[in-house]
């Protein structure tokens, strides 16, 4: 019995970037909740730095960038959801929803 | 090829495993209905990501990703969900039918078309390495060549933190004693 290497191509850790970024990109665009908007945001840049990661490991001649860059990809995203989470308990405050249907003022 | 009872058969099958987490996450957190359940599904599935920085030969990245995004982003957006989730949201309603359908067509389209690049590409593989890409090769360059990166996602951080507490403290003055 005998198996592929898996671990070892850069061909295998790019498929499950893109796909992590397609589940992501689907629940950023079907998702009604800013929660969930969030969530799925969070998906798309898991996918950017496992790319990164790949790259950073089969292909860069420096390989200290890589993981630099997803160092700072992580602390921007601590940032953001930080950020993302006051905007949205401020407008559950006012609002008293977060479904980004409701959240509308300015009818058009 | 490997054989399968071996170090690197056995590490093959720890991967499949660790794959499929990953993508069991990511589905149950954009498919489930409450958000308090697609939180655990987004921290299965950062758990799963670590695992293939792990194999991706960085350990110091994965237990990065353990303690930043499973310890505090997952922790961070149940506090939002514990503050401002009224209800389990609706996933019918006023939004249109063919949100759920268009989202899931562009979805795939992206996957199919990301992956379908990345098997056409011819990549070339570096001719040498100028280091081993250890954790203290990290620390030097991240103090060397990107310290002002370093500096300046310090300040992001700060900025963050303290324009937080102003939005999360502005909406609590403007509605005036509802809390």
């Amino acid at each position: 019995m005998s198996i592929p290497a898996f671990g070892d191509s850069l061909i295998i850790y790019l498929i499950i970037a893109a796909l992590l970024f397609g589940i992501g990109f689907y629940g950023l665009v079907h998702r009604r909740t800013l929660i969930g908007m969030l969530i799925a945001g969070e998906l798309i840049l898991a996918g950017a730095s496992l790319n990164f990661m790949a790259f950073n490991r089969f292909l860069a001649p420096d390989p200290t960038v890589g993981q630099i860059f997803t160092l700072f990809i992580m602390g921007i995203a601590a940032a953001e959801a930080a950020i993302a989470l006051s905007i949205i308990i401020a407008v559950y405050r006012n609002f008293r929803t977060i479904d980004v249907e409701d959240v509308a003022e300015l009818k058009g | 090829m490997v054989p399968l009872f071996s170090a690197e058969g056995l590490s093959s099958l720890v991967f499949i495993f660790i794959v499929m987490t990953t993508v069991l996450g990511a589905v149950i957190a954009t498919h489930s209905e409450r958000l308090i359940r697609a939180v655990t599904g987004l921290a299965i599935c950062f758990i799963g990501v670590a695992g293939l920085y792990y194999y991706l030969s960085s350990p110091f990245v994965a237990l990065m990703e353990m303690l930043i995004y499973v310890g505090a982003v997952c922790v961070t957006i149940v506090f939002a969900v514990m503050l401002a989730d009224p209800k389990p949201a609706s996933e019918v309603g006023k939004g249109s039918i063919f949100i759920g359908p268009l989202s899931f067509a562009l979805g795939i389209l992206l996957f199919w078309g990301l992956s379908a690049l990345a098997g056409k590409t011819v990549w070339v593989l570096p001719t040498g390495r100028v280091n081993d890409g250890s954790l203290e090769e990290v620390g030097r360059s991240l103090l060397t060549n990107y310290s002002m990166a370093f500096e300046l996602i310090s300040v992001v951080l700060l900025v963050a933190i303290i324009g937080a507490l102003v939005l999360a403290r502005q909406g609590r003055t403007r509605t005036g004693g509802e809390s």
